[in-house]
Order: C-alpha cells, then structure tokens, then sequence
C-alpha cells in the first residue's frame, strides 16, 4: 500500500497554549480531499495520538474533527502549568514535530 | 441598527510593535471604535506573580500614542483590555500614566475610564466560605492554602464593566485583566447587537491580522458588524480574510472550535457559515448564544523561588551514550549534601527530549551534541546558586568507566551560574460564581 507523511497532505501542523494547563495541536488541509483522506485512514484519534506522545488516554482533553476548516485538531493536559519551574515550552509552540511523519496510507 | 465597524490593530499591545501602514489604512475607513487587547496569559505566570510587565513601556507607549490620537481625532472611543500584559492594577495605572502624558503633549481632552480587576487575597479567601471555586482545566477547586501560595491575582472582566464605562460617557477605556472577545463585544451590545453577534465578532476580531493569510503579525483588520453578520477585512494589501483563515483561526489558541466559554454564556460557533465574498474579505453568519450563571474567571500565580541556571555542553560520543550515567553522578553528589527536598532540580538536555521532556516520542536519539542546562529553584538566592553549580560541575567530575577524556566529562560554557528570575507558578486558573458582575470590578472615570 502506498503511504504519505502527513507532512506532505497537510498545509498547517502548529501547536500553541489553550490556556495555562493545555497545549492545542492544529492539523490544518488547504486541500479537502486530503483532508478526508486522513480523516477516513484512521492513523489519528485519540488512542494513535497517544501511543505516539506515550500518554494514557485521558491527557487528551479533546479530539475534535472540524470540517469548516478542513481541520483535525485535539488538546493534550500539559504534565504542569506553563512556566513552572522545570517546564520547557511556556508558549506550547513547538510539540507538534512528532505528527510530521505519522504515515497515512494512500 | 446601523453597521458598526471596529478596527482591530493588534492582538496583544505592545508586545511588538504594530505596524502603521495598515493602521493608518483602517483609521482612514473611518471606524467606530478602535479596540485592542494587551494582554495574554501566553507569556507564564512570571509577569502577573511578579506583577511586571513584559514589554518595553516605549513599544507600549508607541502603540497607544498611535490609537489615542486616531481615536481623538474620528472622536471615537478606543477600549484598550489587559492593561500592560497582565491586567493588574500596575498595569492599569501605568496605561493611564501614559495617556495622560501622551494627552499632554499634543493638548488633548477627553473622558478617561479606567478598571481596576486586581483582587485582594483575603476577599478571595472569604469568597470561599461562601462560594465554590471550580478549578478549570484539571485544576482543583481552590482551597484557602492555594490563595496563601499565590503572590497576585486579577479576575477577568466580561462586557458589563466596559458598558458602564461606555455609559458613564468614556472616550478612552483602559481595563484590567479582561476578557479579549468581551472588550470587543461591549459596544456592539450597548448599540443593541445581541451577544451571539457580538461575541463572534469579539472571536474573529481579538487576534487582529491571524484572522487573515498570508501569515502576518501586528497588522490592523477591520469588523464590519451588522446583526446577524460579521464582515472582516485585512487592512494590509497582501492580506485576505479567507473561509479557510477565518475557520481556522477560531480554532486557535483554544480548546474546541465550536464552543467558546465566556462570561455569562457560551458562543456557539457549530453552524456558522463562512461566505467569501471577494478575494479579501469573509463573512460570517449563523453564531448562536447560550447564557449560563455568570462566572468570573480568576488568575493567580505565586512565587515558587529563586532560581538559577548554568549551560553546559557534551560531545563525546561515549558520553553522549552514558548521559544517563552523568546525570545520575550529578545528581548523586547534590543529593550527598543537600539530603533533604526543599529545592527542585532539573536538567533540560536538549538533543535528548530538552524540548518535549515526556511527550518526546524519540527514546534514542543520536545526537552528536547536546545542551544541558541545569535549572535549581531553592528558597534563596545563594541556596540555588550553590545547588547548579553543584549540579553542573559535577557532570564535569561524572564517574564513568570507559571515560578517555580524563581532563573533565562536560564543556561548561562559562564556569559560572547564571542568576535567572525568581521561578513562579499559575496558582490559579479558577471560576468564581457571582451574582453582581461588577463586585469584582471598580469603575474610575477622570477628566483630561
């Protein structure tokens, strides 16, 4: 079967604070029928997105398909509040490297 | 009712500078009333703990010198939220410091309201006796040892504030810590819209120019508000309003695209339609309301310690594989003589997870170098100061067998300490219920 990174289907993959204790990740498809395409393969819900961030289940605060937008997006519990001492990415900006390479079947 | 347009210049003042080209584009559009925001909860708990602001006064200064003046001349009213980054009182007295400086200088007079929204740890305290303070998202409900813990807090204003500035016949608006979409929503209510419209064009609104695309920061957009209808337009020439960057940006920065939280209610955005109605602008329709109990969000951070940093870097490959091993030496030799827990010691090691920590999925990297940066929060200055030097200079001491750099197992950049802010934590990240929406909020008006 013939795969793709869902780097080269998407237009947008960010990740950014929703609040003090979330980072929100935007997986946005200027092209439609990519976005169906992912949408359909079942490479991202809730149990793929945390195996690949190994976390349980229930950090994933929600998993929300848009279609306006062309758009997967879903919301991770950060381990501690932005900024605390120890934390590394107080803006929440740079977490979404690890969906780059999720394979998506053709 | 007749079309109401709000021009947006930037969706956190001051923070960088706004940029005037599209500014002074939208000013010539003649709006209605110039909003912005100043402030974010983005930038840590550092700023509101501390209660400092965490931009420069001149770019601040800059960007309001720009909107008082245009606001004065269309004699429309400007509303400026989040005063100074974190809303606090500092921050309320220093905005109207600046326009009453920037009035003086070019001879304007006008009707001031400001809004204080910083609240009193004791108040809050005896809210609890009589009150249940939710937590939100995953905090717990607040207890009075967490208020004790917390150094600053601000509650976040809804619209009614901002309406009653508005009525007591203010030009110029600087509020506290407030809500961004509601310090847009507040006039449109007041000139009759209903709070669906209103809190959409609030939404679309708050960020100014990441409503458009191409990316671009600091540049203006225009709100064209009738009820029922929102209409936005970059007011940069190489901008466009698009369906695509409309929808999108109102999944930005937040939780759930369709559903948006705000004081008294919530926006539902699940059957909106986005139209394009030429290459630049989009508009909006079908946003609904539904109003709740009003809750007011507070926040709150304190101060954990004092903090300290030092960067040391590694190349060895040998090393590189036994990282493990040299933390662990380090950590060791901390341990051996500060036995007790009353300091938190991290190590960031960037090119292993420094950026990701637990989330990072690559378990073996091979880099072929990495940063380590110690960071020790301690009650005191020299406590911390002692414990990263500590910690650093001991991956240089790491005991390992197979070792062939026997002259020292790290490259201290400098052999020195960094001293960094004090570290603080957001306490709190609360809903308070309240039957009055102003107990929270006290109105100031002036004459310039």
């Amino acid at each position: 079967m013939e795969v793709r990174k869902l780097v080269e289907l998407a237009s947008t993959i960010r990740s950014k604070n929703a609040g003090v204790n979330n980072i929100t990740f935007d997986i946005i498809f200027s092209n439609p029928e990519n976005y169906r395409l992912v949408k359909k393969s079942g490479v991202l819900n809730k149990s793929t997105v945390a195996k690949l961030f190994d976390i349980s289940e229930d950090r994933i605060v929600s998993f929300v398909e848009f279609d306006p937008a062309n758009a997967i997006k879903f919301t991770i519990r950060r381990g501690k509040p932005s900024g605390s001492p120890g934390e590394s990415d107080v803006f929440g900006s740079q977490q979404y490297a690890p969906l780059l390479d999720i394979k998506v079947p053709i | 009712m007749r079309e109401i347009k709000i021009l947006s210049p930037t969706g956190h003042l001051g923070f960088t500078p706004l940029e005037k080209g599209s500014f002074f584009t939208g000013v010539e559009k003649e709006p209605d009333y110039i909003v912005a925001d100043s402030g974010s909860a983005d930038i840590g708990p550092y700023y509101l703990g501390a209660d400092k602001p965490c931009s420069p006064e001149m770019w601040q200064r800059h960007d309001l010198e720009l909107i008082l003046k245009a606001s004065r001349e269309l004699d429309i009213p400007m509303i400026i939220g989040s005063a100074s980054d974190t809303g606090t009182n500092r921050g309320v007295d220093q905005y109207v410091r600046i326009i009453k400086e920037i009035a003086k200088e070019n001879n304007l007079h006008f009707n001031l309201a400001y809004i204080y929204s910083q609240q009193d740890k004791d108040k809050v305290k005896q809210a609890l006796n009589e009150v249940r303070i939710e937590g939100l998202d995953g905090f717990d409900d607040l207890t009075p040892d967490v208020v004790d813990k917390t150094d600053t807090i601000v509650a976040v204003m809804g619209t009614d504030p901002i309406i009653e500035a508005l009525d007591d016949g203010a030009d110029v608006i600087i509020a506290g810590r407030s809500s961004d979409s509601s310090i847009f929503a507040a006039p449109l209510i007041r000139e009759g819209m209903s709070k669906a419209t209103a809190y959409y064009a609030g939404k679309v609104l708050e960020c100014a120019s990441f409503c458009a695309e191409p990316f671009m920061g600091k540049e203006s957009v225009m709100g064209y508000i009738q009820e029922g209808e929102v209409v936005v337009e970059p007011m940069h020439p190489k901008q466009r309003c698009t369906v695509a960057s409309v929808a999108s940006h109102s999944m930005y920065e937040r939780i759930d695209p369709y559903y948006e939280r705000v004081p008294g209610g919530i926006l539902d955005m699940s059957e909106c339609v986005y139209e394009q109605l030429d290459s630049r602008r989009t508009r909006i329709t079908g946003f609904k309301f539904k109003e709740e109990e009003l809750k007011i969000k507070l926040e709150g951070a304190g101060k954990v310690g004092e903090r300290c940093l030092s960067i040391v870097g590694f190349r060895d490959p040998y090393l590189i594989q036994h990282i493990d091993g040299v933390i662990e030496w380090s950590k060791r030799k901390v341990k051996e003589r500060f036995p007790d827990k009353s300091y938190q010691l991290y190590y960031h090691l960037y090119g292993i997870n420094g950026v990701m920590r637990d989330l990072e999925p690559i378990k073996n990297p091979s880099p072929h170098e990495i940063c380590l940066i110690v960071e020790c929060v301690a009650e005191t200055v020299e406590k911390a100061e002692e414990i990263t030097a500590l910690a650093a200079r001991n991956t240089f001491y790491a005991r390992l067998p197979e070792v062939k750099g026997t002259a020292g197992t790290a490259a201290l950049m400098s052999d020195e300490v960094l001293l960094a802010k004090p570290a603080y934590e957001w306490t709190i990240n609360h809903a308070m219920p309240v039957d009055d929406p102003f107990e929270l909020f006290e109105i100031h008006l002036a004459e310039i």
